[in-house]
């Protein structure tokens, strides 16, 4: 296979470079995945509309070349969903952290999913609020410290995945910042989905979580993800025993043809019409 | 201000009295070219329990919506009698139904005890249509809007298959009216 | 030409009026007394091909709005009460990001859960302050059920206008209410439509601060591709800590509004030429007051009445001058006392009064009537 150098130059938007990621952060490696994904599925920069929230991981919409709408704190699907209807014609892409995906919008994460709209959601999942100092998270392991956990967590985390299945997702799938790789084959995948789709990316934030969890570096964060990421296949023979402290990855559910909410909707203006 | 004529319709919710001052302020608004204002309580009352529906009809602009001086009043239960008869003027008129209402203590106005749960129960068969029979009570009385007008209000708010039977409803209400002028 | 009238409830004037509007989107949550704007144009808006969506709360559906109006559309929510205290964050996103959107708020009594189902006036200061920050805001208090249909209207040409959301401010009284709407022709009444820039995208900015000019918003995904963050942000829509650029934003914020007050201004005056006493009323508490004037009159008291339709930005201007002539000022409100306090800060030595009833029930003519003859005695 010959590989030509991506330009990523063609998305980016210089201007507004350097980003406020701190070196050695995973999310740049899920902008470059999403970036190569978006190009490979041949989208207009005119037709991406990326949404987010509030965190570091909902600054990534910035930094990149199409509409893109920085919202308010956990209600970045909201408007996702506001003008996907109005203009279904559009990619629209929801860029999330733990915190904003699954706290304080938790509510708009499972009626987005309930109603299957063609919207996919990627979840920077780092277990932790970073931007605010590394407050504990709904995806935050049990017995983890944060500043809010000087003890440890004793609040069981939200499996993103089963949350968005048992919602009503028809894509989920999770992949980490370390597969690389895999990341963009999955954001293709998802993006091309029609229904509403999550990735949970499992990422790295080492100067919040990191470094009270005994992974100060990015490099032990990154290993971290390597060794825990077990391939949904070989989970099917594991025990809950060996899963422990590891999470699957893979395309975990996929349900292809479930009615979209957008296109039902607009099937159901036609038929009124035609009354 | 003088010229406004204040209607109340009191019941308990379900007995389609909103209804009726809906198509009281409709068949003034529309097709008499007055000024109505139509209002009614709102809320749990208006799924049981007390309930009322007011209308005032003027000639001149309508400021203040609600009935504070009412010069018609109808009720279909003695719950709403007691409660909303309050506000009757001493020269308003008051019809009340002979088989609900039986304690008048603190009637006010000048009160008739109309049979229009009986009227509805022999001639019509059920007691669907004693909101319109009430309405046709209260325009035969007042003279406020023409039979002509009530019913064209009425046709547009009823649905397809009832007309004839609303049309009877509103009948007994005129007839019963009539009765009364003639006490 | 035959009038179209139609006896219609002051919410259902709100669905009809946005319609005309050309509203495109309407997302909202149920909560009484504003629901039946809801339920009308769950019906009306797909028949014409528009969205309708009922979202899983209030922060989605004005969030859904605001998206919506990103994509280019005329968009609407509708609420009470608690709904709109948990509109507020996102009025301020509308705000800072310059979002033209129209938000009904029918008022309930409050605070909290309040009276659902029984009018009050408690959510004026709301309207201006209520989300943090600041901001300049377009507010609208209509009394009648046929100025609730002319008055959305308006807003939402205001919306587009200056890029702002515009808030109407109905009671339940109104909201619930049923009276004659005069149903506008569409070619008698002014529409100002959502535009494509002037500019090519590689010129546009999606904000200026110094020509003085309201920007148009550019519908997404026409080409011209922008930021929008609720970060304050440079003219260009990208955040900026600079001390200048923030300043520039916040004047912005302000100037649009109040440096248009007299394009944003609506009001009415009654019987103030002679008058005495001069009452400040607005909304359904006017309709009272209306009343309680024609009764002081025939009774020898020169009262008459300002009534604010555009509420905020408030008329500063108008309410000193006639307090210049006027000594005495009454403000009857179905609350404890807002709209007062703007009243006394522009009264230039008159003496204000204040009739709060807050009560679950409408002011009454009698009652303003009573403070009327009080104050006259003063």
């Amino acid at each position: 296979m010959i590989k030509t150098k991506f330009d990523y130059n063609k998305y980016l938007r210089k201007n507004t470079l350097p980003h406020i990621w701190c070196p050695g952060c995973g999310d740049g490696i899920i902008l470059k995945s999403l970036l190569r994904a978006i190009d490979k599925c041949g989208y207009s920069k005119d037709d991406v509309v990326i949404t987010s929230g509030i965190g570091c991981a909902s600054r990534l919409p910035g930094y990149v070349d199409f509409n893109t709408i920085h919202t308010t704190h956990g209600r970045a699907l909201t408007f996702a969903i506001g003008i996907k209807m109005f203009k279904p014609r559009l990619k629209v892409i929801t860029i999330s952290g733990d915190g904003d995906a699954l706290a304080i919008g938790g509510n708009h994460f499972i009626h987005a999913a309930r109603r299957n709209i063609d919207i996919t959601l990627i979840v920077f999942n780092n277990y932790t609020y970073g931007m605010t100092g590394g407050q504990c998270s709904p995806t935050q392991p049990v017995g983890s410290l944060s500043t809010t956990t000087p003890f440890g967590s004793i609040e069981p985390p939200f499996d993103v995945c089963n949350l968005a299945q048992a919602a009503g997702a028809t894509w989920v799938g999770r992949s980490t910042s370390y597969h690389a790789v895999q990341l963009e084959k999955f954001m293709v995948d998802a993006l091309n989905h029609t229904g509403f789709s999550v990735l949970d990316v499992i990422t790295n934030c080492h100067i919040s979580y990191g470094r009270r969890n005994k992974m100060k570096s990015p490099v032990e964060m990154i290993k971290y993800q390597k060794e825990k990421a077990v391939p949904a296949r070989s989970a099917e023979n594991m025990t809950p025993e060996d899963l422990a402290g590891r999470f699957k990855t893979g395309i975990l559910f996929e349900k292809a043809g479930s009615p979209e909410f957008c296109t039902e909707y607009y099937k159901k203006l036609e038929s009124i019409k035609t009354k | 201000m003088s010229d406004r004529t204040e209607f109340r319709f009191a019941g308990s919710g379900g007995q389609g009295l909103i209804l009726a001052g809906i198509i009281l302020a409709d068949a003034a608004a529309i097709y008499e070219n007055k000024n109505a204002v139509q209002t009614q309580s709102y809320g749990p009352e208006a799924r049981g329990g007390s309930s009322k529906s007011e209308v005032i009809i003027s000639d001149s602009p309508i400021e203040y919506p609600k009935a504070t001086m009412v010069d018609y009043m109808v009720t279909l239960t003695q719950e709403s009698f007691t409660k909303y008869i309050k506000d009757v003027k001493d020269s308003g008129i008051v019809i009340a139904d002979k088989e609900l209402v039986t304690d008048f203590s603190n009637a006010r106005g000048k009160l008739y005890l109309v049979d229009m749960v009986k009227s509805a129960r022999e001639e019509l068969g059920k007691l669907l249509g004693l909101n319109i029979i009430a309405l046709g009570v209260l325009v035969e009385l007042s003279g406020i809007v023409s039979h002509e007008s009530i019913e064209q209000a009425l046709m547009k708010r009823v649905p397809k298959g009832f007309e004839d039977y609303n049309k009877k409803a509103i009948e007994i209400g005129f007839r019963l009216a009539k009765e009364i002028k003639k006490q | 030409m035959a009038k179209n009238i139609k006896l219609m409830q002051g919410n259902e004037a709100i669905a009809e009026g946005a319609v005309i509007a050309g509203c495109d989107f309407f997302a909202g949550y149920p909560i009484t007394p504003s629901s039946e704007v809801a339920e009308i144009l769950s019906s009306k808006l797909p028949k014409i091909g528009k969205v309708f969506l009922q979202m899983e709360d209030e922060i989605a559906a004005l969030g859904a709005v605001l998206g919506a109006a990103l994509g280019g559309a005329k968009a609407l929510t509708a609420t009470s009460g608690p709904g709109m205290s948990l509109k507020q964050e996102h009025i301020g996103y509308a705000s800072m990001c310059e979002i033209p959107c129209v938000i009904i708020n029918v008022m309930r009594g409050g605070p909290s859960t309040g009276l659902p189902t029984l009018p009050a006036q408690g959510d004026v200061m709301q309207a201006k302050w209520g989300t943090h920050g600041d901001h300049a805001i377009i507010a609208i208090t209509p009394s009648s059920v046929n100025e609730s249909l002319y008055e959305t209207i308006r807003a939402f040409n205001l919306a587009v206008k200056y890029r702002t959301p515009v808030l109407i401010l109905t009671d339940e009284i109104i909201g619930h209410m049923r009276e004659k709407v005069v149903i506008p022709d569409k070619s008698d009444i002014e529409i100002i439509d959502v535009k494509l820039p002037g500019v090519p995208p590689e010129k546009y900015n999606p904000y200026n601060y110094t020509s003085g000019e309201v920007t148009p918003l550019a519908p997404m995904g026409e080409g011209y591709r922008y930021h929008v963050t609720g970060l304050i942000h440079g003219e260009t829509g990208f955040p900026s800590q600079k001390t200048d650029v923030i300043q520039n934003a916040q004047n912005w914020l302000m100037d649009k509004i109040y440096k248009n007050i007299k394009d944003i201004e609506k009001f009415e005056e009654f019987q103030t030429e002679d008058a005495d006493i001069l009452l400040v009323a607005y909304g359904s508490t006017s309709r009272s007051s209306r009343q309680a004037i024609m009764m002081a009159r025939s009774a020898g008291i020169k009262a008459g009445m300002f009534r604010p339709i555009t509420i905020w930005p408030f008329p500063d201007e108008q309410i000193s001058a006639l307090s210049k002539k006027i000594k005495k000022i009454l403000v009857p409100e179905m609350n404890m006392g807002q709209v007062i306090f703007e009243v006394q800060r522009n009264a230039c030595g008159s003496s204000v009064y204040g009739l709060n009833v807050v009560n679950g029930e409408p002011i009454t003519p009698d009652q303003i009537y009573e403070k009327i003859k009080e104050i006259s005695k003063i």
